[in-house]
């Protein structure tokens, strides 16, 4: 008991600053703040120039908002599982939490392969990176995008890993899937922004 | 549970349970569905459906902020935080729209190789 005390107060001392709350959550948020100035800016871009098209196909001609919908959903449905992967550490059910990241991992998979399949598509389809302004924004945004969500599947995956080593078994185990789901569902969110902006949204 | 102090120590065992995630992600499907249907009305006022989008496309966003991320449950210096690098991207937003208006409605025609 005096030893877990003393754990739980070196602990404290290392992931609290002097404003009371967890230094390593609060950079996160932080660098998530930011993050949306990054995402802000790729989006006002492809905006600018979704319209601006003289060479290749135009926007609604080669978007499948079937195929792009099934996609938000998986994407939605694994910060679900994100968040009961938290939800299964905070009560100390490792083996819940270990499915729910593996599950989370698997549908950002799902995600990335569908990108990738979009993505191929419209290279097929006579859409490039250096075919128009338009190509250009949509594929920068978008890949952008996509490298976000592969390196969260890293970071799930490292978690899974660390989990079966017994490595999140001690007290600080739900701050690490916590700091992991925060930028997942960080991730989730601007898809959300530009399933709408991008895909849904008319244009001209 | 909020906050009144943004200095006092965050309490994480207030997270709320698998049941209300549960609820909250099948509110999420139903308004992502809806929000597919919106821009397949033929017919309907672009206007019309910009708003009905954005305005969903926000709920959704604000709903997984405040539930899945726990910015309604945890201290309220990470919601200041996350709010502020919004409100820096909506002024980036806002600048480039100005930038649009300013060269009268258009942006530069840019072609590739």
């Amino acid at each position: 008991m005096a030893a877990h005390g003393a754990a739980a107060a070196v602990h404290d001392e290392q992931h609290h600053s002097s404003t009371g709350v967890d230094n390593t959550k609060m950079a996160m948020w932080a660098f998530l703040g930011s993050e949306c100035l990054f995402f802000g800016s790729l989006i006002s871009t492809y905006l600018l120039y979704r319209n601006r098209v003289l060479d290749g196909p135009r926007p609604h001609e080669i978007y499948d908002i079937p195929y792009t919908s099934v996609s938000s959903f998986v994407l939605l449905m694994s910060s679900l599982t994100m968040v009961l992967a938290l939800a299964a550490i905070q009560r100390r059910d490792m083996r819940g939490c270990r499915i729910w990241l593996l599950a989370t991992a698997m549908l950002g998979m799902i995600f990335i392969g569908g990108q990738i399949y979009e993505f191929t598509t419209f290279v097929e389809e006579g859409l490039k990176l250096s075919t128009s302004t338009f190509g250009s924004s949509f594929f920068v945004m978008t890949g952008f995008h996509g490298a976000h969500v592969t390196v969260g599947i890293f970071m799930l995956l490292a978690l899974f890993g660390m989990s079966m080593f017994g490595r999140l078994d001690d007290a600080d185990g739900p701050r690490k899937v916590e700091l992991i789901g925060l930028y997942w569902h960080f991730v989730d969110i601007v898809w959300i922004v530009i399933f709408t902006v991008v895909y849904l949204v008319p244009t001209n | 549970m909020t906050h009144s102090n943004p200095l006092e120590p965050e309490e994480p065992g207030h997270h709320p349970g698998p049941s209300t995630y549960v609820k909250v992600a099948v509110i999420l499907a139903i308004v992502t569905a809806i929000e597919v249907a919106l821009s397949y009305i033929p017919g309907a006022s672009p206007a019309l459906i910009v708003t009905g989008l954005l305005v969903m496309a926000l709920a959704k966003f604000v709903l997984v902020a405040l539930y899945f991320m726990h910015l309604r449950f945890d201290n309220p210096l990470f919601r200041r935080l996350f709010v502020t690098g919004v409100i820096l991207a909506l002024i980036v937003f806002a600048v480039y729209l100005t930038t649009l208006f300013a060269r009268g409605g258009a942006a530069p025609l840019v072609t590739g190789s």
